[in-house]
């Protein structure tokens, strides 16, 4: 699916990007000059150990943080702040559990002024099997049902980048599966850019056009994988053979790299108060 | 969480009938274990009834005089025939009540919700609300009168202050309960500081706030009460210093639980406010 023209703008680029928060004990860089190009329509997951900046730098791509030096464009304009084109799924579902879920997926137009497209959001309330749930609170939703809000609610508003930070990583296996096919439903429907910070290599395999792998902090761009399976995917290629390598491989690349940071820290005993 | 998580909570929620309480934030206003069912709310008048008439027994036995300790029934009578000269009084202290509650409320609310803006202001000036929450405010109650006399204002002015920073720590500690991720959701639509205000930090308050409104009012009346027995010539708590002074034992009792049916339906007030407002916390 990735056979955008070499020539074509990216839709989305990291140029290197470098964050450093001062912390107490100093000055922490978490991620540092990490580049990467996103194509548009693309599927692209950052995986990598934890600590390492992922969640830094997608938050710096959806111009939550700013970046100590580098820079994110978006269409080939720079990302300075929110911006509408731009929608973010966080870790838990993060609905407000004071509105039910009408006026969950309500607030973003309520805080950008607009109009919901109601037509729109009732085509993806029922693409999520979410329809006339919409009296129902946060609480009264499992945790699938509330990430599939979620996702309605980052979606509702048509952006054309989706950042999704650890979006199923507090759901169980079977329903994370069927979030993944569900994503990919959506995604094959109307395709949008996706941007997918993940702990399990799984998913990442099974969403996603590009697989990026970070080093440990201060978080790198270390590897990049393409993932050839053609769409859409069932679940039973994720048994394959080269499913399987390819799991290997990024699995060596992440615990590779994280014995080499614990070489580093006995090298400098002064580095493990950092971790 | 998988999907069947959510079944125990719809459980939960049918077998109680209503809401299951209001936990967390609002817990201080739920005295005890919650809703009841019937038989323990029959429970809950026959331990009524053998108090009241246990007492009325004992007191008819030993032949106590009235103005030692009057009778519940006495106490009936006086509640009923003495009533049109109590509630005048009545609404005396309420409009002290209402009117420095609520200036307490506003001014505990705003203050809250700036000072919880600003870190450092907040832990300078945190110190003093919580001098002014501990120091009595009926010990003002004398100067006060010294200086705007026997009217409404002293006891206005003692009653918000005696509310006012109770409303305040309580919704402050709301306010400060930031949730990065709300906030960073609202931001990432572009949220001004207004609106992460209005549309994120106050509802997470609204639960502490209900507490702080009900702890700040039940002081309020306390103080409101107590200073009108220190001067002034009306007001239930004059009543009660008037009554007892004339041995009227019935009529004070009368007033007494004239003052507990308001504490209650105060309590009750906010309990319900709080679980139609707030019932979300769970």
């Amino acid at each position: 699916m990735s056979a955008a023209a070499p020539s074509a703008q990216p839709k989305l680029r990291v140029k290197n990007a470098t964050k450093a928060y001062n912390t107490r004990s100093g000055e922490l860089v978490a991620i540092d000059r990490c580049s990467l190009d996103v194509k548009a329509g693309e599927i692209v997951s950052i995986v990598g150990p934890s600590g390492c900046g992922k969640t830094t730098l997608l938050w710096s791509m959806s111009g939550l943080h700013k970046l100590s030096s580098g820079e994110v464009l978006l269409d080939g304009k720079p990302v300075n702040g929110p911006n509408p084109e731009i929608g973010m799924v966080f870790q838990d579902a993060n609905l407000l559990p004071w509105r039910n879920l009408d006026a969950n997926i309500n607030f973003p137009f309520e805080i950008k002024g607009t109009k919901p497209d109601r037509a729109w959001i009732d085509d993806l309330l029922g693409r999520v099997g979410l329809s006339g749930f919409g009296g129902r609170f946060p609480r009264e939703l499992s945790g699938g049902m509330q990430q599939r809000a979620a996702l309605v609610r980052a979606l509702s508003f048509k952006p054309s980048v989706l950042l999704m930070d650890e979006p199923f990583g507090a759901l169980d296996a079977f329903t994370r599966e069927e979030m993944n096919q569900l994503v990919e439903e959506i995604w094959m429907a109307a395709p949008t850019t996706i941007v997918l910070i993940t702990h399990s290599i799984e998913e990442a395999i099974f969403l996603s056009d590009r697989i990026v792998v970070m080093s440990p902090r201060p978080g790198r761009v270390a590897a990049v994988h393409d993932v050839p399976f053609a769409r859409p995917r069932s679940l039973e290629i994720m048994s394959t053979r080269e499913v399987f390598d390819l799991t290997n491989v990024i699995k060596r690349e992440i615990v590779g790299e994280q014995k080499s940071r614990y070489v580093r820290s006995s090298d400098a005993p002064v580095a493990q108060s950092a971790v | 969480m998988s999907e069947t998580d959510a079944i125990p909570e719809f459980k939960r929620k049918d077998a109680a009938g209503s809401d299951v309480g209001i936990s967390g934030g609002m817990s201080a206003l739920a005295a005890g274990p919650g809703i009841r069912s019937l038989s323990e709310v029959l429970a809950i008048i026959a331990v009524a009834v053998v108090i009241i008439g246990g007492t009325e027994l004992l007191l008819n036995i030993f032949a106590v005089p009235h103005f030692v300790l009057p009778k519940p029934s006495q106490i009936a009578v006086a509640l009923v025939t003495d009533f049109p000269l109590i509630a005048p009084h009545l609404g005396h202290t309420l409009v002290e009540l209402f009117a420095g509650f609520g200036i307490g409320a506003v001014v505990g609310l705003i203050l809250a919700a700036v000072i919880t803006q600003f870190p450092f202001a907040e832990k300078i000036i945190t110190p003093y609300i919580l001098l002014l929450v501990t120091t009595p405010m009926l010990a003002l109650v004398p100067l006060l009168i010294l200086r705007f006399g026997f009217g409404y204002e002293p006891r206005i002015i003692a009653v918000a202050l005696a509310s006012g920073p109770m409303v305040m720590i309580n919704a402050a500690t709301g306010f400060r309960r930031v949730d990065s991720g709300k906030i960073a959701l609202a931001r990432s639509y572009g949220a001004s500081t207004l609106q992460i205000f209005w549309k994120v930090r106050a509802p997470m308050a609204l639960p502490m706030i209900f507490v702080g409104l009900m702890v700040g009012s039940i002081f309020g009346l306390l103080t409101a009460v107590g200073a009108e027995m220190v001067g002034g010539g009306f007001g239930l708590g004059n009543r009660l210093t008037s009554y007892s002074s004339m041995i009227q034992m019935p009529q004070f009792f009368a007033v007494v639980l004239i003052l507990s049916i308001l504490g209650i339906l105060i309590y009750v007030l906010f309990f319900l406010l709080g679980k139609k407002f707030a019932s979300w916390e769970a």
